[in-house]
């Protein structure tokens, strides 16, 4: 254990970087809760949008999701934050990490609440209008809150899945936990500072994943 | 709007870095072409230990599927680049990424199945042991193939992520498409080679969305 312990769970090293990690830990908690509400909230708009039906919107929208859903999230970082300065757009590693992640999140948000809006059996719509609820009120009352049920295991995965791309920032120069870490390993040339961005990670991530585990089984639907 | 052209889709520099993205290509596809078998293998593997009779090693694949799914890929994959050469074990790049590789996708894809054995109803397997095949033969020929018909849009769907995710090679310089486009770009000090290896992405990864996308439509409509 002793050598195993110096390189990896060196206490003097992991000392000295604790308040970085920390720090990037609250980081990565900002970046995180801005990409998922960003991301749900403009998913959710155009699956909206969507139901409109016009035939040149849903084309954009769909065309969006797909190239969205395509590419890797780490080449669209690269291109907002190494290709648009290009040509005088300079973003931050914070807000070009930001914009790349809601994006793909709300692409993916969009083709799971578009799936789950077309769940909802016909009979459900044309049964509000005929009460004389209008368009939003039928949608809000009686279409979404059935639709967002259905929704809810893939998108709770899917978020899940792409918070943690967060870490993708630490190549932008975003500080959150893996750049402290990884900042702090180079410093130092000893891994207990990635040991301790590991462990960061685990703390925050272990109970998102139990969450998933347990979202997954209490809305599964009975056969 | 000419600027715009010579700065992302200038036709001077891909004639330039093409042969510098033909390589970097190359190596995404020989990447993929290692880590999805490996994951998939792996990933039926901690299924079927799973569902073993002795609880400890139950436990310890339920452990070992939620650490690994709790970490970012790229953590994991920093964690093992630059960790793993202080313990005395120094992988080439390509080594170390395969082993982070599967150990994240072999995880996901590990959920997938026990999912799809899940999905088995019991009377398959009774029916099965009662021909008399033996527990290996019933798994090996009943149960599994049935399970992973049941899961193949989920497969296809995490194959995606894990082609996609390849993309993070490039930060521990193996020298992938995005590694290739990055080096490119900043010899050319011009953003079309990383713009290129989003359309390479976009072209090759689109069927797949596409092909998916019905998938998960008629996933959520059927239910």
């Amino acid at each position: 254990m002793g050598k195993f312990g110096e390189t990896f769970l060196n206490w003097e090293v992991m000392a000295q970087y604790a308040p970085k990690i920390v720090e990037g830990f609250f980081v990565t908690l900002q970046l995180a809760a801005v990409i998922v509400v960003t991301g749900l909230a403009a998913g959710l708009a155009a699956a909206l949008v969507r139901t409109l039906r016009l035939r040149l919107l849903n084309f954009f929208i769909v065309l969006a999701v797909d190239v969205l859903r395509a590419l890797p999230p780490l080449v669209l970082i690269m291109i907002l934050y190494f290709a648009l300065p290009t040509v005088g757009v300079l973003l931050t590693g914070f807000v070009a990490t930001w914009l790349a992640l809601s994006a793909v999140l709300a692409a993916f948000a969009e083709e799971i609440f578009w799936a789950g809006i077309l769940a909802v059996p016909r009979g459900q719509w044309e049964a509000a209008r005929s009460t004389g609820l209008t368009f939003l009120q039928a949608m809000n009352h009686v279409v979404l809150p059935q639709a967002v049920r259905l929704t809810i295991p893939p998108l709770t995965n899917r978020t899940i899945a792409i918070t943690k791309g967060t870490a993708l920032g630490a190549t932008v120069a975003v500080g959150e936990i893996l750049y402290q870490a990884q900042t702090g390993y180079s410093f130092s040339y000893n891994p207990s500072p990635l040991t301790l961005g590991a462990l960061a990670y685990l703390v925050l991530f272990i109970p998102v994943v139990w969450f998933g585990r347990w979202v997954e089984t209490r809305f599964a639907w009975k056969r | 709007m000419e600027t715009l052209v010579n700065a992302f889709f200038n036709l001077g520099i891909l004639r330039e870095t093409a042969p510098y993205l033909w390589v970097g290509f190359k190596m995404s596809v020989l990447l993929t072409a290692v880590v999805v078998p490996l994951g998939i293998a792996g990933g039926l593997a901690v299924a079927l230990l799973s569902r073993v009779r002795t609880k400890a090693l139950r436990w310890l694949v339920v452990a070992y599927v939620d650490l690994f799914r709790a970490f970012p890929p790229l953590v994991l994959l920093m964690f093992i680049a630059f960790g793993l050469p202080f313990t005395g074990l120094d992988l080439p790049a390509f080594a170390a990424v395969a082993l982070a590789f599967f150990l994240n996708t072999s995880s996901y894809y590990g959920e997938i199945f026990r999912a799809g054995i899940e999905s088995i109803p019991r009377g398959q397997f009774e029916a099965a042991r009662s021909t008399g095949l033996s527990g290996t033969q019933t798994m090996a020929y009943v149960i599994v193939p049935q399970a992973t018909r049941n899961v193949i849009p989920d497969l296809i769907s995490n194959t995606l992520e894990v082609v996609k995710l390849t993309s993070i090679a490039s930060v521990v310089a193996l020298p992938e498409l995005l590694y290739a486009a990055r080096q490119a770009q900043s010899i050319t000090y011009n953003a079309t080679p990383i713009i290129a290896a989003g359309v390479i992405y976009l072209v090759c990864l689109w069927p797949l969305v596409r092909l998916l996308s019905r998938f998960e439509h008629r996933q959520i409509v059927l239910h």
